[in-house]
């Protein structure tokens, strides 16, 4: 109580410092965030900021792999290399109750950063702890989900398009629900086209991390699969290991068993981005930062690449899991005016416009709601479309032993073939009820 | 001049300690001596032991600093032991060692009883042998998954020749079977270089002049064998064993970066379940019981294993 007081304070004392014109003086500031693609944008982006407040701007990029591991020691040994972090969404709980990141509810009204003007799912998912309350960790950073791309340039082949008609009595085109996609990834599987034989769908099966996790719960969501009781918090029995969920789990398995290529037991961003570029697939699962690469590549850009929202379950219920992050000032940095300046900065509408273009997801409303967002990118609709139907994991302080114990389960069920899915799932509700119970949160 | 000063000065220095020194007692002088080894090896041995030991009576978590630390005296244990992960990461560690270390001795040793045959190249030879273990555990992991692919891997591709089956029908590390024999075949192939240098080393210091007298009293090669290279080579052997053993049971990059533990958790040894525990899930207590375990089995195993070796040497 007495350090959450200390926290106020001394963040409307930093608030108020900022709000003074000229008060800050020139900082080198160091942004951490994961490397991939839309780093570099933000690189490329943040030379403005440098220009307009002479303070300059390092970054400290790690590979997705270590990323977690590597951030997380940093932030839990109170380490002063990061400035500002850009951290998973799963991570909130964790560093909002530990101290890791600021509190920045002050400062967003001291500097009329609202809130509401961001994509709801991503303030909830990226932001807020605990959920679904006003109390803001971070601000939305890049927006990202589930979703889906496949060889446009395949489906359109008349050949194909009336072999599938005659097969299925339908269109060879997107599908709308789960078990569409299943047939058409059953039709591309083992299929030659132009010499090479290609697979029906890539989907996420990694262990280490949390890849099939991902991956499942994108379909599980569909399926009726829920966290818990809406009624009463952290009561799973009955919701983790519903029919539907276990309808769902049985499904991923399925889809692994008949239509990945052979030896993708352990696939995640990196080795979906390969089997698609490569031409190895027909259908790929991920995330949606992936997709501007897409459109660039020379074998399956230019048109080739289309893209559509995680299908619907067989109820019609339709989710999909939510990735991305959020900006947020670390508590150890003592840099925090200059790290705030940045957060002020970057949700600027017109920079979070430029940060669109260069390929960064803004999550900001005024940039994807603009009339010509959804024509701006051949995949800008889906990502709409995706955003709006997100789920995301626990964002518990406990989500590393939640995400482990779900890799573990469906990883053994799904790859590994043992049991059922009714036991991964019961497994679960047992495992998951036990770092409750050591939470005293049951 | 500076040669003068020192060594004038050399002298009274040391007439000054040694008249200092003698007013110490012996034990005083070899306390003083041992006193900052012990102290190093106090600080950097047993007290981190003995603080894992009370770390593993509370529920500890170094990523929430806020909690509430508890003390749960022998639940962690009580946890552990009873929990049928922890004993298939046993026995997936087991099936690991065992393997490898039956397959890396007699190749190993096979290896070095051809190249002490002195033959032309064979230094050359020797150098090729020992490539794989000059390379870095994580590198030859990636490699390995390239060759275990089904659709481009050579390893596929070779065991389709052989046997004539479909490249593609078969995933080595994604199948429940064959994943953990990938793990052992890609270890062999690594470090059974190694037990071969041992074993030369072995081979090389059996005086010829055994041989010859064996030959006089008319020993078959057979018998030569059985009752002069291997009796001789036997230390040496085990020596190889105990190295291999050590670094087996710890094994972590190799695995992680072959299979990450998969499919499901066949190939998850004690080092990746603790590594999960300790730096994945943070659960701190827990993991440290878990170590608690794995340093006394360890301990007991490796006694056990030195007192065995020490009464072949003595032989």
């Amino acid at each position: 109580m007495k350090s959450t007081h200390l926290a106020l304070t001394a963040t409307t004392a930093i608030a108020v410092a900022f709000a003074a014109p000229g008060a800050a003086s020139a900082e080198d500031l160091t942004l951490c965030w994961a490397s991939w693609d839309p780093a570099n944008a933000l690189v490329e982006l943040s030379k403005d900021f440098e220009k307009q407040s002479g303070h300059s701007m390092n970054f400290e990029f790690v590979p997705w792999t270590n990323f977690t591991d590597r951030m997380l020691n940093e932030l839990n040994s109170g380490g002063q290399l990061c400035d500002l972090m850009i951290g998973d969404s799963q991570w909130i709980g964790g560093a909002a109750e530990n101290g890791h990141y600021i509190k920045l509810n002050d400062f967003f009204d001291a500097n009329g950063i609202k809130m509401d003007d961001f994509i709801d799912a991503t303030v909830t998912g990226y932001s807020e702890w605990p959920k679904n309350t006003p109390n803001y960790w971070a601000l939305p950073a890049f927006g990202d989900v589930v979703g889906w791309t496949y060889r446009k340039d395949w489906f359109e082949r008349p050949e194909l398009q009336a072999e599938f008609k005659e097969k299925y009595d339908r269109d060879l085109a997107p599908p709308a629900t789960f078990a569409e996609l299943k047939d058409i990834a059953a039709f591309f599987q083992d299929r030659e086209i132009d010499g090479t034989t290609v697979y029906g769908a890539s989907i996420y099966t990694e262990r280490g991390s949390e890849g099939i996790t991902m991956g499942a719960m994108d379909v599980l969501y569909s399926f009726g699969f829920q966290y818990q009781n809406p009624d009463k918090p952290y009561d799973m029995e009955g919701y983790v290991n519903s029919p539907g969920a276990i309808a769902g789990l049985e499904y991923y398995k399925e889809l692994y068993d008949c239509c990945t290529p052979p030896g993708s037991s352990n696939g995640y961003m990196s080795e979906g981005i390969d089997a698609f570029k490569s031409g190895q697939v027909a259908m790929q699962m991920n995330f949606a930062f992936t997709w501007p690469g897409f459109e660039n590549d020379a074998n399956v850009g230019g048109g080739k690449t289309g893209y559509f929202v995680n299908p619907a379950g067989p109820d019609g219920d339709q989710f999909a899991q939510l990735g991305g992050q959020g900006i947020s000032v670390v508590a150890y940095s003592e840099k925090q005016d200059a790290a705030l300046e940045y957060i002020k900065w970057f949700a600027q509408p017109e920079v979070q416009a430029q940060w669109w273009k260069m390929g960064g997801y803004s999550c900001l409303k005024a940039v994807t709601l603009a009339p010509d967002f959804p024509s701006s990118q051949p995949y800008a609709q889906t990502f709409l479309d995706s955003m709006a139907v997100v789920k995301d994991f626990w964002a518990e302080p406990s989500y590393a032993i939640l995400l482990q114990d779900t890799q573990k389960r469906f990883h053994d069920y799904v790859v590994a073939g043992n049991g059922t899915a009714e036991e991964a799932l019961n497994g679960l509700v047992r495992d998951w009820t036990e770092t409750f119970e050591d939470d005293g949160k049951l | 001049m500076s040669d003068e000063t020192t060594t004038g000065a050399a002298p009274r220095l040391s007439v000054r300690l040694a008249r200092r020194l003698g007013g110490l007692s012996d034990r005083a002088i070899a306390w003083l001596f041992v006193g900052p080894t012990v102290f190093l090896l106090l600080a950097i041995n047993i007290f981190p032991l003995i603080w894992t030991i009370r770390l593993s009576l509370t529920n500890y978590r170094a990523n929430r600093a806020n909690a509430d630390v508890k003390w749960v005296g022998l639940r962690n244990y009580e946890r552990i032991l009873t929990d049928p992960d922890i004993w298939n990461s046993m026995q997936a560690t087991a099936h690991f060692l065992i393997w490898t270390l039956a397959l890396q001795v007699l190749i190993g040793f096979g290896l070095a009883y051809l190249i002490n045959k002195k033959f032309k190249g064979d230094n050359f030879w020797t150098t090729v042998i020992v490539l794989p273990m000059m390379l870095s555990p994580a590198v030859v992991g990636n490699f390995w998954t390239f060759l275990y692919q089904p659709q481009i891997g050579l390893f596929n591709y070779g065991v389709a020749f052989l046997t004539g089956a479909d490249p593609s029908s078969f995933t080595m590390i994604g199948d429940v079977d064959l994943a953990p024999w990938a793990i052992v075949i890609v270890d062999t192939w690594m470090w059974t270089p190694f037990v071969m240098l041992i074993c030369l080393a072995g081979l090389r210091s059996i005086p010829d002049s055994i041989y010859e007298a064996a030959e006089c009293d008319r020993a078959s090669k057979w018998r030569q064998f059985w009752t002069i290279t291997v009796p001789m080579a036997l230390p040496f052997l085990m020596l190889a064993v105990l190295f291999r053993g050590i670094e087996n049971f710890k094994m972590f990059d190799l695995v992680v970066q072959l299979t990450g533990g998969g499919p499901g958790s066949v190939t998850e040894l004690t080092s990746i379940t603790l590594k999960r525990e300790a730096f994945e899930k943070w659960r701190t207590g827990y993991a440290s019981a878990y170590a608690v375990i794995l340093f006394v089995v360890v301990f007991g195993l490796a006694s056990i294993y030195v007192k065995a070796l020490n009464k072949v040497k003595e032989r």
